[in-house]
């Protein structure tokens, strides 16, 4: 038996690689948004100056939303990445890949959003591992650079590129807190729920539901808010409150809907869950 | 003799001579040891068990149960007569055997409308959900206990133990929600806002007055609750009719006019001029008692207390915002208060402005402001001033923070302490608020020792970091890996070769780094009980340093504390290393300030640590106790099985927190208790302190590989 005893390895061009597909794409229609403030003027200022933007904000409060309609608005395509904390800089930087015997680089989806200028949104960052800030620092600063360690090379953004992050505040965890120096580089916008009457109007449009239904489901998802840190660790978010408004547009029972679509995602604790369910019995 | 036999008078007589102790109480049971023995035998063990178990706690008490029990058991639900003796040992535990004994003799009352059957809601089972129910609700966070009746201090919502007016169980679980939910709709909807006993003092019969207004109140709360909780609402309807309530024509009226979404507990008070001479209505059915002085002393105090507090806050506030240093020193401005606009909360919700700049309040300052607001309706001018400084006594504000060496001495008292159960294994039940337990600090001693350690110890303390770091290491490189970060050179030089063969080529090419991200926190409780007094001290002391040397290297949580007491009353925890502080010169010398105290009291310790463990966020958490010895307390039962027996149901209660409970101890007769208490692979016994450190390495093998 003869062994080769040399391996060439080939670098082939990345746009039309394949790999784990983000979501990526232009968005063409207008998503529905309400905003709440000035995030929109803040973002775009952002944006315009190069700098990298930290949405702040509990779960299910319209974050992602508020990117899609920021990309839809700059005409940028939008590549979200959820972290998780399998995800190491390699699945954001790339990757060799071996194909019917031959070497193939493959961009990731932070080097294919750097190269071809979209948005990209790294979504619960802290989730992911530490040696994925290696890569963002250089790219949230003014050098705005991706370095891609395996290439030996430095990436240089397109002028176009944006990077925003996420992070959940109410998770308080000395191990998954973001360091000073990762969030003093960028713009910070603090998303919380939308107060009652927004609320109000996001849970009737988006589900169907009638306004007094949404007002009561509104006045529900405080009451869990009330719990929040006395047994709960997140009250119902914006999200939910969606949800159980579809499955009441539906035909189910608001009693029951709020069961499922509310109480049964927010705790597994059976006394809580009893307690839930009495308040929702209390609204309806 | 077959277990469903009946037990004879003799037999009975002979088990009574035993748990009564008759030989020194001269208890008469002739006619009690008659009763029972043409009782089942079923009947008979429920009967006895529980004397029993009473009897150890009291032996009076466990003679009046058995003497009324037999009795009972017709009419009685068993749970509810269990809960009746609980109820009766609680009592003891807390104000004494006279009290103890009314229960005993008062059954009926206990009972409650002597409808104690199967049905009842107990107030251990419904507190749980209850509690989080008026959580839920808007306002004050309120407190839930068990008290003689349903009634509120506006702070502490009380119910009575047994709740058993109707003869479904859902309907009685309703009644005790809707007794909640009335409370807490007096302290939500403004009743306390009006001076109540002053405005009765007006009437001859203040009684009957108070009685009045109570209904009066109640109506004017059932509308709030029918605009706010109609699903609630209707619920308390069926209530009512199910044990025929209704109102008279006169009532219905007042009902009416109550029902205006502006009414006030004022205007209780002008309709009680026209009622007071009209016939009191029977109270509705989850009306409670309503207590002005249980009020009046609670609120006077929240109030002062409230008030300095805010405008302390304020004052912080206010030199947040101001940027200019100077500003700061100038005499305070004046905040201003704004109603928030369009809310669906039914609390307005306020705005707080300062020089026409809105300010978001930190979360205890909204739950200030909801608290004040529930109070005084508003939040009064003299409130929006910030408090100059010196202005109050920091004493009487914050949360108090007072030095546990003081409250021990003189008069004792239980401010600011934490409070445990402990498990009695006599009664098979807890004993509630048993211990009273304080954290306190080390006294920190700043000398050689540390280093001293190192030196000693130079040889251990290289081979202990290499094993901690063999283990912090475990994020090894997985080779032929069909997915990774790196190509396996090896792997694809073969699979090539076996390609050009003619031979399938493998997809196992890469290196994948296999992270073990470390996630562990780790308690260590440490036993400084006064048996350790001498080597065993030092020893733990050296082994202390050692552990902290090693750990650093793994970059893993650890906290540190020893444990100590002198009895129930006097239960502590000194502060060695919390779990964020860095190891540093003052956790150093704490380590080397570590002396012997007093008692290895152990349940309250395991709880406490637990607790805090339990708040720490980490895949994996260990509890690990270092002791000498096995559980012993000054003159109480703490000796013996009764130790043992708490400790074991602490160390399950850790458990069910998800939490690994260890024990490394150096005592050689522990292994007779040990694997009773934490398992048999939970333990391990060491003849020689260093070896420790090493022992804890094993510990975390184990665990986290
Ligand atoms: N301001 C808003 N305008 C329109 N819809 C909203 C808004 N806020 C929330 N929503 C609704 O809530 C849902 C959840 O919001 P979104 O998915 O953006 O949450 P998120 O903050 O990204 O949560 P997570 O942190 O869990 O990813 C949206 O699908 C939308 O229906
Ligand atoms: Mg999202």
């Amino acid at each position: 038996m003869t062994k080769p005893n040399a391996v060439a390895i080939e670098i082939t061009s990345t746009m039309n690689s394949q790999s784990v597909a983000p979501e990526e794409y232009f968005v063409e229609e207008e998503p529905y948004y309400e905003s709440s403030g000035d995030e929109i003027a803040v973002f775009e200022a952002a944006y315009r100056n190069k700098l990298p933007v930290l949405l702040k904000g509990p779960t299910g409060c319209g974050k992602t939303r508020f990117m899609e309609f920021m990309a839809w608005r700059l005409k940028r395509p939008l590549i979200t990445v959820s972290c998780h904390d399998d995800l190491t800089a390699s699945d954001l930087v790339g990757r060799f890949l071996v194909k019917g015997g031959e070497t193939v680089w493959v961009d990731g989806p932070l080097a294919r959003s750097v190269r071809s200028g979209a948005i990209c949104y790294l979504d619960e960052i802290v989730e992911a591992r530490k040696d994925t800030m290696v890569v963002i620092h250089p790219l949230a600063d003014d050098r705005r650079v991706l370095p891609m360690e395996k290439l030996g090379a430095l990436l240089e953004a397109d002028d176009d590129f944006c990077l925003a992050i996420s992070y959940n505040p109410g998770y308080q965890s000395v191990l998954k807190d973001l360091k000073q120096s990762t969030r003093q580089r960028f713009v910070a916008l603090n998303f919380e729920y939308p107060h009652a009457e927004l609320e109000r109007r996001i849970v009737a449009n988006e589900s169907g539901v009638a306004a007094p239904i949404a007002e009561n489901l509104i006045k529900f998802a405080h009451m869990t808010r009330n719990l929040k840190g006395s047994g709960l660790e997140e009250g119902a978010s914006t999200r939910l409150l969606v949800h159980a408004g579809k499955l009441i547009a539906s035909g189910i029972a608001p009693v029951t809907a709020c069961r499922s679509a509310i109480a049964q995602a927010i705790t597994d604790d059976d006394d809580m869950l009893k307690a839930i369910q009495e308040l929702s019995s209390s609204l309806f | 003799m077959a277990a469903d036999t009946p037990l004879t008078a003799e037999q009975i007589e002979h088990d009574l001579d035993v748990c009564l102790e008759l030989e020194f109480t001269f208890l008469n049971i002739g006619g009690i040891s008659q009763l029972l023995s043409v009782q089942s035998r079923e009947e008979q063990e429920f009967l006895l068990g529980w004397t029993r178990r009473i009897a150890t706690t009291n032996i009076q008490i466990a003679y009046q149960f058995l003497r009324r029990a037999p009795d009972l058991l017709k009419r009685m639900d068993r749970r509810v007569m269990e809960t009746w003796a609980l109820h009766a040992m609680d009592t003891y535990d807390r104000v004494g055997l006279h009290a103890a004994m009314q229960i005993i003799r008062d059954v009926n009352q206990f009972m409650q409308h002597k409808h104690a059957h199967a049905a009842a809601a107990v107030f251990d089972d419904v507190r749980g959900i209850l509690l989080n129910f008026v959580h839920g609700l808007s306002g004050r966070a309120l407190k839930l206990e068990q008290g003689d009746a349903a009634y509120t201090d506006s702070e502490t919502l009380y119910l009575p133990a047994v709740i058993a007016q109707l003869p479904d169980a859902n309907d009685n679980f309703s009644l005790s929600k809707a007794m909640v939910a009335m409370l807490w709709a007096q302290t939500r909807y403004g009743t306390f806002q009006v001076d109540i006993s002053q405005a009765l003092h007006a009437y001859p019969d203040e009684h009957h007055a108070l009685q009045l207004f109570h209904s009066l109140e109640t109506l004017r709360l059932e509308a709030c609750i029918q605009r706010e909780l109609p699903g609630l609402f209707r619920d308390m309807q069926g209530l009512k009719s199910a044990l025929g309530q209704t109102n008279t024509p006169v009532w219905s009226s007042y009902a009416e006019q109550l029902a205006n979404p502006e009414s006030t507990a004022g205007d209780c008070l002008r309709l009680l001029e026209k009622a007071y001479h009209g016939p009191l209505p029977d109270p509705t059915c989850y009306q409670g008692e309503l207590r002005p002085e249980a009020i009046a002393a609670c609120m006077t105090a929240r109030v002062e207390r409230e008030k300095a507090l805010f405008r302390i806050k304020l004052a912080q506030l206010a030199s947040d915002a101001s940027r200019i240093p100077d500003e700061a020193n100038a005499s305070p401005r004046p905040f201003e208060i704004r109603e928030a606009l369009a809310s669906l909360a039914s609390l307005p919700s306020l705005e707080l402005v300062l020089d026409d700049i809105p300010v978001t309040p930190p979360d205890d300052v909204r739950q200030l402001m909801t608290s004040i607001q529930l109070d005084l309706g508003n939040i009064p001018d003299e409130y929006l001033v910030p408090a100059g400084p010196g202005e109050y006594d920091a004493m009487l504000i914050e949360e108090k923070t007072i030095d546990p060496n003081e409250v021990w001495q003189g008069t004792y008292h239980e401010e600011g302490a934490f409070f445990y159960p402990e498990w009695d294994f006599g009664r098979q039940h807890y004993r509630k608020n048993w211990c009273v337990m304080r954290e306190r600090e080390v006294t920190p001693v700043y000398d050689e020792f540390v280093t001293q350690t190192k030196q000693k110890h130079a040889g251990l303390l290289k081979l202990l970091r290499k094993t901690f770091e063999a283990l912090r290491d475990e994020n090894r490189m997985l080779k032929r890996q069909a997915q990774g970060d790196e190509i396996d050179i090896d792997a694809l030089v073969e699979s090539l070769a076996d390609a050009s063969d003619g031979r399938e080529m493998s997809d196992r090419l890469f290196i994948r780094a296999h992270r073990n991200e470390r996630n562990i926190a780790v308690m260590f409780m440490v036993d400084m009980s006064g048996s350790t007094r001498g080597w065993i001290n030092d020893a733990e002391r050296e082994s202390l340093v050692l552990l902290c040397e090693t750990l650093e290297t793994l970059g893993d949580r650890y906290a540190i504390y020893g444990f100590s007491g002198t009895t129930r009353k006097r239960c502590e925890l000194y502060r060695i290393k919390q779990m964020d502080e860095p190891y540093n010169d003052t956790v150093r010398a704490r380590i080397s300030g570590i002396r012997p105290q007093d008692y290895t009291r152990m349940g309250f310790a395991i709880r406490h640590l637990s607790k805090l463990l339990h708040g720490v966020e980490a895949r994996t958490k260990l509890l690990i106790t270092l002791s000498d010895g096995r559980p012993d307390d000054y003159n109480d039962n703490y000796r013996g099985r009764y130790g043992i027996e708490d400790t074991r149901q602490a160390l399950i209660e850790a458990k069910r927190l998800g939490i690994h409970p260890f024990c490394i101890t150096i005592d050689q007769e522990a292994r007779e208790y040990l694997p009773h208490m934490y398992g048999a692979v939970n333990y391990t016994v060491i003849d020689e302190v260093p070896k420790l450190p090493l022992k804890v390495a094993g510990i975390y093998r184990r665990l986290t590989m």
